[in-house]
């Protein structure tokens, strides 16, 4: 806390007196509005984009008949009441939940190994570029192509099924079958994801001193060794910064649900955002979906503490 | 130093100027620079037609109406749909609207459409020459432009391997057919879309079965789920489930996936819409297939509902331009217009007198306006509230229940019981 309360003194202690002392030019309104000029655009941005929007949603959580009725009715907490008490909002939860944690806890396995696969003194220049780009691959992929993309893989008919009617398994229904679509859909999202980690991590690695793995031979440290005292501590700052922003992430994540299962089959795959978006554009009940939406910013809000806790720490 | 710090200063100014500018402005321009009223026409048509038709149906409009220029604003199905709701909350709708029978309900209920049948009353409008109007407490909100009819697809090849000489027209032929087809080993029988994402499968291959045997889901216009021919409809389709006569992948399989299916060959029938026969042709040229009226159950010999699906067309409530909003309305329903509107989209017309040329010219098309003759029109679900949400309601149901986790009656009780509270 001394950190940020030191910092605000500094940003602050200029202000008042800049001006005053340099003292010409101008006339003193023109001087006094000056970084109020400044700092108008961000304010704006942040106000209209952000604020306006946020305090509108919160407002209508409590209200009946939002949006789609001119005289709305206030009902307080009421819609926080039925969405606290309807199972399939605790479905949606849980199943967000698994997607979210199994998917970064992926993301960061996945993307650790690679980039300590590229980052290999064993592996020449010109074979890590090729595969640093085939690795990446998936990330430059938007949502909508990855979508269609594995829908068409995993089709009953598709190349995965074909491919394991060679070992004797060719009819899976991999998105359709209740007990597999929430595993699938983690598993396209794991794949599309894991190469934001891996470059970051990359760059992590790259920047870890050769003196400290040297050092770490010297006194007989083992690669594990090595790994775990070296490696693993000096990432921790890119390992947690990821970690959090992922969560806050995968937890909205919409399209990619949406495009594949549309929230099924039944509810297996029906997530927060699905169950919301259902809420608003084919119930119209828009006072229900921002009560959704404002309990999924509260869960993000806390996300986005640790995030910026940890921000701050680090400097 | 200091003129740079004003030019900064006044760049910064500017920027916010412009934000707050671009945040208030937005609509206006509906009066172009040659002072013609502008309006717009929002559909999900235009990408569904071959390139340059639709505007060519417009420009045909515009010489005819000197002083109206019409904007159109195109996308597809569901972005058209989120769009209007958006529009509909901000009161930006465009003047006049693309519209789905399924979101009438909600749209006038909300004032967001307006009431043509004041419109037709103020025009002195003949109203006669209307195939149909989609009526929302006794006024209309939406005229079909043009409709598609949904009839059952079937392989010929397939039924001919399989043993089956015609396209099956009751319920145990349909599914005989199915089963034979299944027991060839390289296709399936049929194909069922329950995907959630658009949860019109529903609609359009499961309750169509009811309609075409004369069945209802509705009484008085209110939820009437657990009556003998809706039972009778899902039980007949849980056996043909656990016969696996469905091609896999149903739960999550759009109807899209299943024209695919039947155009490669892996489905020998399938019930869906005439909009597709085109693109089924221009896919797979070699394939050879016939169109059917829906199988009915078995001694039905009465009138058979034929499914379909609508381009409707509505007015916005918030149009500036209703005027000429409702000349762009009248022109669409004309006989010539709509005869050519439909001639592009292969779809039957909204006008009684118009007559699309694709009738004499194409055998299946033929085949098709004599189904449609010969049945009538019926989806239940045009102009009940939250219709999608009713059908994806319906649909999960159904997917535990074909799933076995429920029984027919379980599920129907339950879509009944979650339906009610919808009205």
């Amino acid at each position: 806390m001394s950190t940020v309360a030191e910092r605000r003194g500094r940003a602050e202690a200029p202000a008042p007196g800049g001006p005053r002392r340099r003292g010409q030019g101008g006339a003193p309104g023109v001087r006094r509005s000056e970084p109020f000029l400044y700092v108008g655009p961000t304010v704006i941005l942040i106000g209209v984009l952000l604020v306006i929007p946020v305090v509108t949603v919160i407002g209508y959580s409590l209200f009946d008949n939002v949006i789609t009725n001119p005289n709305p009715e206030f009902v307080g907490l009421a819609h926080y009441a039925a969405l606290l008490s309807d199972t399939g909002f605790y479905t949606a939860v849980g199943n967000t939940l698994f997607f979210t944690i199994v998917s970064v806890a992926a993301h960061l396995v996945i993307g650790l190994v690679f980039a300590l696969m590229l980052n290999s003194p064993l592996v020449g220049r010109t074979t890590t570029a090729v595969y640093r780009t085939i690795y990446v691959l998936p990330w430059l992929f938007t949502v909508a192509i990855v979508a269609v993309l594995w829908r068409l893989l995993l089709n009953p008919n598709g190349v995965v099924n074909y491919l394991l009617s060679f070992v004797g398994s060719g009819s899976t229904e991999w998105l359709s079958d209740p007990s597999l679509a929430l595993g699938t859909v983690t598993f396209i999202n794991i794949w599309a994801g894991y190469p934001f980690f891996m470059v970051s991590l990359l760059a992590g690695l790259q920047g870890i001193s050769a003196d400290l793995y040297e050092t770490a031979r010297v006194d007989g440290a083992n690669a594990w060794q090595r790994f775990t005292a070296v490696t693993l501590p000096n990432l921790k700052p890119v390992i947690i910064s990821m970690s959090l922003l992922d969560l806050i992430w995968t937890s909205q994540q919409f399209a990619l649900i949406w495009m594949t299962t549309g929230g099924g089959p039944v509810d297996a795959t029906e997530l927060v955002s699905t169950y919301t978006y259902k809420l608003a554009f084919t119930k119209y009940e828009f006072g229900a979906a921002s009560t959704a939406a404002v309990v999924v910013l509260v869960l993000s809000m806390i996300l986005a503490v640790f995030y910026v806790r940890h921000q701050r720490a680090k400097e | 130093m200091t003129q740079k710090r004003k030019i900064i200063a006044g760049m910064s100014a500017m920027a916010a100027a412009s934000l707050v500018l671009t945040g208030c402005g937005g609509s206006g321009g509906d009066v172009d620079a040659d002072g013609n009223v502008v309006i717009e026409l929002a559909q999900w048509w235009e990408p569904e037609l071959p390139d340059g038709e639709l505007r060519g149906l417009i420009d045909e409009f515009e010489e005819q109406n000197p002083g109206i220029k019409v904007e159109l604003l195109s996308g597809p199905y569901a972005s058209t749909r989120e769009q209007l709701v958006t529009g509909a909350a901000s009161g930006t709708m465009p003047d006049v609207v693309g519209l789905d029978g399924s979101w009438v309900n909600d749209f006038a209920k909300q004032g967001a459409i307006t009431d043509l049948s004041a419109l037709m009353a103020e025009h002195d409008y003949d109203d006669s020459t209307l195939a149909s109007q989609v009526e929302v407490d006794g006024s209309t909100y939406m005229v079909p432009a043009v409709n598609f009819v949904y009839p059952l697809y079937t392989n010929d090849a397939l039924l001919a391997e399989a043993g089956v000489d015609q396209p099956p027209s009751s319920r145990t032929e349909f599914a005989d057919a199915a089963r034979a087809i299944t027991e060839l080993g390289n296709a399936a029988g049929t194909a069922m879309p329950l995907s959630l994402e658009t949860p019109s499968g529903v609609q359009n291959q499961v309750m169509s079965w009811l309609w075409a045997s004369g069945g209802s889901m509705l009484k008085d216009g209110k939820p009437d789920l657990t009556n003998e021919g809706v039972v009778d409809t899902i039980e007949y389709f849980d056996e043909l489930y656990q016969d696996g006569v469905f091609a896999p992948g149903a739960f999550t399989m759009k109807e899209q996936d299943m024209v695919e299916e039947f155009t490669n060959g892996r489905v020998g029938m399938m019930v869906d819409s005439l909009a597709h026969l085109t693109m089924i042709r221009e896919s797979n040229p070699d394939l050879e297939f016939s169109i059917s009226a829906l199988p009915a159950e078995d001694g039905y010999d009465g009138k058979r509902g034929i499914p379909y699906a609508s381009w409707g067309l509505g007015i916005a409530e918030s149009s500036e331009h209703k005027a000429e909003a409702w000349k762009l309305f009248e022109f669409l329903m004309s006989e010539e217009a709509n005869a050519e509107l439909a001639s592009m989209a292969k779809a039957f017309p909204g006008n009684t007198e118009s007559v699309p040329d694709f009738v004499e010219d194409d055998e299946l098309m033929a085949e098709a306006f004599d189904i449609y003759q010969a049945g009538y029109p019926a989806n239940e679900f045009t102009g009940l509230p939250v219709a999608e949400d009713l059908m994806r309601q319906m649909n999960e149901q159904f997917q535990s229940m074909l799933e076995g986790d429920i029984s027919v009656d379980e599920m129907l009780e339950t879509t009944q019981e979650s339906w009610s509270a919808e009205f």
